[in-house]
């Protein structure tokens, strides 16, 4: 009887061994390809894209819009549809065809809003479903979370919804490039606004999202106000998906200050300015003033969220689907045919880094990702909506002209809440990256598991 | 030094040592079986044993086993900030924080028992995870999580080597263990099986023995002249001590560490987990862990177009209404799922999935040989 025992532990011992000796040489070999390989090159007719979003959580809205907008890139990408804003777009590089020949398809993960599930959802998608690309994210925590587990496995990754100066700032990336604009340029864009509207003589109070981009946002905004001569009288940090603002409100009327700038964004947004509306804050008079508030990044669909809050509420804006130019207007007409609603901003970035990506490897030639990055860097387009843009090589930062809007006062319809007050130009919203510390790291290619 | 451990278990603990080496090859056809998703269940795998030693012995429930979780990872983060990015002194580092953080707590908490407990463990867990969040932003880098990055000083590592190019990856020794590699997944399966070991010895200890009988009755415990606190007191330290040890394992597998990993929900799945397989056995928590973290990352990947191609084999009026019922359950409906799941196992197998695969076995037995259930069963005590 014990003799079988030991033969049975011998066998499950030897099997265990072996298993080792089995999958182990499998790691060793993955050093030796040819050097233009990096991670996850496509070898079969299908390249596949990785689209990261927010499917739970405080900013589902914006991720569910964003993965709309993704669905229809890689529609046009494969020629289906009607081709949407690349007729319009300025390089002609892509066909129709997929990307360099091979058809796109996709992969999706849900961030949850946290960077612990934004990173497993990314891994999955990297190792086993062999995304040669993730996009996508809102929040900019999720996004430099996941741009630096990219960079670390050498998959590119084009972030959608961040607006935190850090993103391109101290955490930016090699593998990382940023579309979408950023809070100086908000701050910049509307300082000069809100000076002119309220006058010079404010004293303001923030509430801030407790993460990098309510941060840096809070940062940018005090600075571009104080610029203007108003005072900060107190900046106070809220935690991300509150719900519930009021305890945070009630100081603001005793502070003194007679501006309510809320650092907030996606369902945050909407609860804490609903809540301040509900409050009388915008009836009440301080220092002989109106109260008034600013809300310096949100978007169509919080303003459709906050409802009759968001009326006459100045903030800035990456794109909205009432330009007029030949880009927005492809884009529009295709995503309402597909969707039947109009894109949020959200969804414009979204698109428009899915098809840059394809762009990239098209005008590069291959999927290497130095090389596309390289394609990438200095990239100077127009077409896609938001006039001529730069990819800037030093911090993967596009350089294009905000918009400053205001809720309408008497919106035509649900998608009709934002009218574009001041088209500020690119090169008013230009600085230099170097104080903002941070390093791109090298190109070459990791090699991931 | 293996004396307390019978034939028995010795073919349970080389059983469980296969079946984990294996894992690359064994969950192929269910899609687990990229380094990633390995990596959780066996770090989480580790979790819910620590949380086991502490839940399934003394049957003191602990709401707030993340915060020593979140404390190993930010422990081992900091560690490869500083000295090198070699994992283990980052381990050392991990257990030895998430030790002393379980005395603190477990002291004052452990003067409670039952629901009071509980809720002490819980409002500590909240404590720390809004501390990270907040309050102790310099140290934690609040919701944006603590990084690495190009400027740390990882004063042992400049000693001996040139930083190469781009941030560093974590390596026992040369060999990389984050960066999404095999390595990384037999490192922790290495550490896991470890854990296992232990914990098992535990169970079959006289320690292990106390430890139970304080779960069916404390107070008779008293007195027969037993002074239980300093039991539980190490009964929940070391199950810290594990919590600690899973936490710098995430870390080392992927350098970040977050304060979300310390809210109340991630403390609940470690109770979930070891619920789900089997409060009280050896392995169920381990299984527990697998299945939750198996329903997080791949079920929650499912979309339309997956059940679509799924079932692409039926008529399409027929399929169209299956697939839109099946896709309120996959994709962001995985939760929803889940609780089905955990419903189910906890009105029909209250002893969890290893009380399914006991019941299975002992059929199994009557029907060949009619020999009496498995001798090894551990039944619940009633509480």
């Amino acid at each position: 009887m014990s003799k079988i025992i030991i033969n049975r532990r011998g066998l499950l011992k030897a099997g265990a061994v072996g298993g080792l000796a089995l999958s182990t040489p499998m790691h060793f070999i993955r050093g030796a390809y040819a050097a233009d390989q990096s991670c996850n090159m496509p070898t079969g007719a299908n390249v596949v894209f990785g689209f990261n979003v927010p499917q739970s959580g405080p900013y589902a809205d914006e991720g569910a819009d964003e993965l709309r907008a993704y669905q229809l890139a890689v529609k046009h990408l494969n020629g289906e549809g009607d081709g949407g804003a690349l007729k319009t777009f300025s390089s002609k590089a892509l066909k129709g065809n997929g990307v360099l020949g091979k058809k796109v398809t996709f992969v999706t993960g849900d961030t949850q809003t946290k960077s612990d599930a934004a990173r497993d959802a990314a891994k999955r998608m990297i190792e086993k479903e062999k995304a040669i690309m993730i996009t996508g994210g809102s929040s900019s925590g999720v996004a430099v979370a996941v741009q630096s587990l990219c960079q670390d496995m050498g998959i590119i990754y084009m972030c959608a919804l961040t607006h935190s100066n850090d993103t391109t700032g101290k955490d930016r990336k090699r593998y990382g490039f940023r579309h979408f604009f950023n809070a100086y340029m908000s701050g910049v864009a509307l300082g000069p606004v809100l000076a002119e509207a309220y006058g010079k003589d404010r004293k303001a109070y923030h509430l801030t999202a407790d993460y990098t981009w309510g941060w840096t946002q809070e940062e940018s905004m005090k600075k571009s106000t104080e610029a203007q001569g108003w005072t900060t009288v107190n900046a106070v940090r809220t935690p991300l998906g509150a719900g519930d603002f009021s305890q945070y409100l009630t100081p603001v009327l005793n502070s003194g200050a007679d501006v309510l700038i809320l650092n907030h964004y996606g369902k945050d947004m909407v609860n804490s300015l609903t809540q301040a509306v509900q409050f009388g804050m915008r009836q009440k008079q301080v220092n002989g003033k109106n109260f008034e508030i600013v809300v310096p990044l949100f978007s169509e669909l919080m303003a459709q969220g906050a409802g009759d809050a968001i009326k006459g509420i100045y903030g800035t804006a990456n794109w909205d689907w009432k330009l007029d130019n030949a880009g927005t207007k492809a884009f529009v007409q295709s995503f309402g045919k597909e969707f039947g609603a109009p894109p949020s901003q959200a969804a414009q970035t979204a698109y428009a880094q899915a098809i840059l990506y394809a762009d990239a490897c098209e005008r590069a030639g291959t999927f290497f990702a130095p090389a596309v990055i390289k394609a990438l860097e200095g990239f100077e387009f127009d077409g896609l909506g938001n006039g001529k843009t730069v990819y800037r090589a030093e911090d993967h930062q596009c350089f294009k002209d905000v918009l400053v809007v205001q809720g309408k006062e008497k919106p035509k319809d649900k998608y009709d809440l934002l009218e574009v007050k001041k088209i500020v130009p690119a090169k008013d919203v230009t600085y230099d990256s170097k104080p903002w510390g941070g390093d791109l790291g090298p190109y070459d290619a990791k090699t991931c598991g | 030094m293996f004396g307390n451990l019978s034939r028995n278990d010795w073919v349970l603990f080389l059983g469980f040592s296969a079946v984990v080496l294996l894992a690359p090859i064994l969950f192929q056809p269910i899609g687990a079986a990229y380094p990633a998703i390995l990596q959780k269940f066996c770090i989480f795998g580790l979790f819910a044993i620590g949380f086991n030693i502490l839940f399934g012995l003394t049957g003191y429930l602990s709401f707030g086993h993340a915060a020593f979780l979140g404390v190993g990872s930010y422990a081992a983060v900091w560690s490869f900030k500083l000295f090198t990015m070699n994992v283990i002194p980052a381990m050392i580092m991990s257990v030895a924080f998430a030790g002393i953080f379980a005395f603190v707590i477990g002291f004052v908490s452990l003067r409670r028992s039952g629901i009071y407990f509980s809720i002490l463990t819980l409002a500590f867990a909240q404590m720390s995870y809004n501390m990270a969040y907040s309050v102790l932003t310099p140290l934690t880098n609040g919701e944006t999580g603590l990084q690495l990055s190009l400027k740390d000083p990882r004063i042992i590592d400049a000693m001996f080597i040139t930083p190469g190019a781009g941030l560093p990856r974590s390596n026992i020794f040369g060999i990389e263990v984050s960066g999404g590699g095999m390595p990384g997944f037999y490192f922790t399966a290495v550490m896991l099986i470890i854990g296992f070991y232990l914990s098992m010895r535990i169970f079959r200890s006289p320690f292990g023995l106390m430890l139970k009988a304080i779960k069916s009755n404390q107070n008779r415990m008293r007195y027969t002249g037993f002074n239980t606190r300093p039991y539980l007191m190490a009964a929940f330290v070391i199950s810290g001590l594990y919590a600690g040890l899973a936490g710098s394992l995430m870390a080392s597998v992927d350098p970040l560490a977050g304060a979300e990993r310390m809210q109340w929900t991630a403390s609940g799945e470690v109770v979930l987990m070891t619920i789900l397989g089997g409060v009280g056995t050896l392995v169920g928590p381990v299984i527990g862990a697998a299945v939750i973290k198996y329903f997080e990352n791949i079920f929650s990947a499912f979309n339309e177009n997956a059940l679509n191609n799924i079932f692409s084999f039926i008529p399409d009026a027929v399929r169209e209404p299956i697939v839109k019922l099946l896709s309120l359950f996959v994709g962001e409906g995985w939760s929803l799922t889940l609780g089905l799941v955990f419903m189910a196992i906890v009105i029909f197998l209250p002893g969890g999935i290893m009380e399914g695969v006991r019941l299975l076995t002992s059929l199994f037995k009557k029907g060949g040989n009619g020999n009496k259930p498995a001798v090894s069963g551990h039944t619940q005590p009633a509480e």
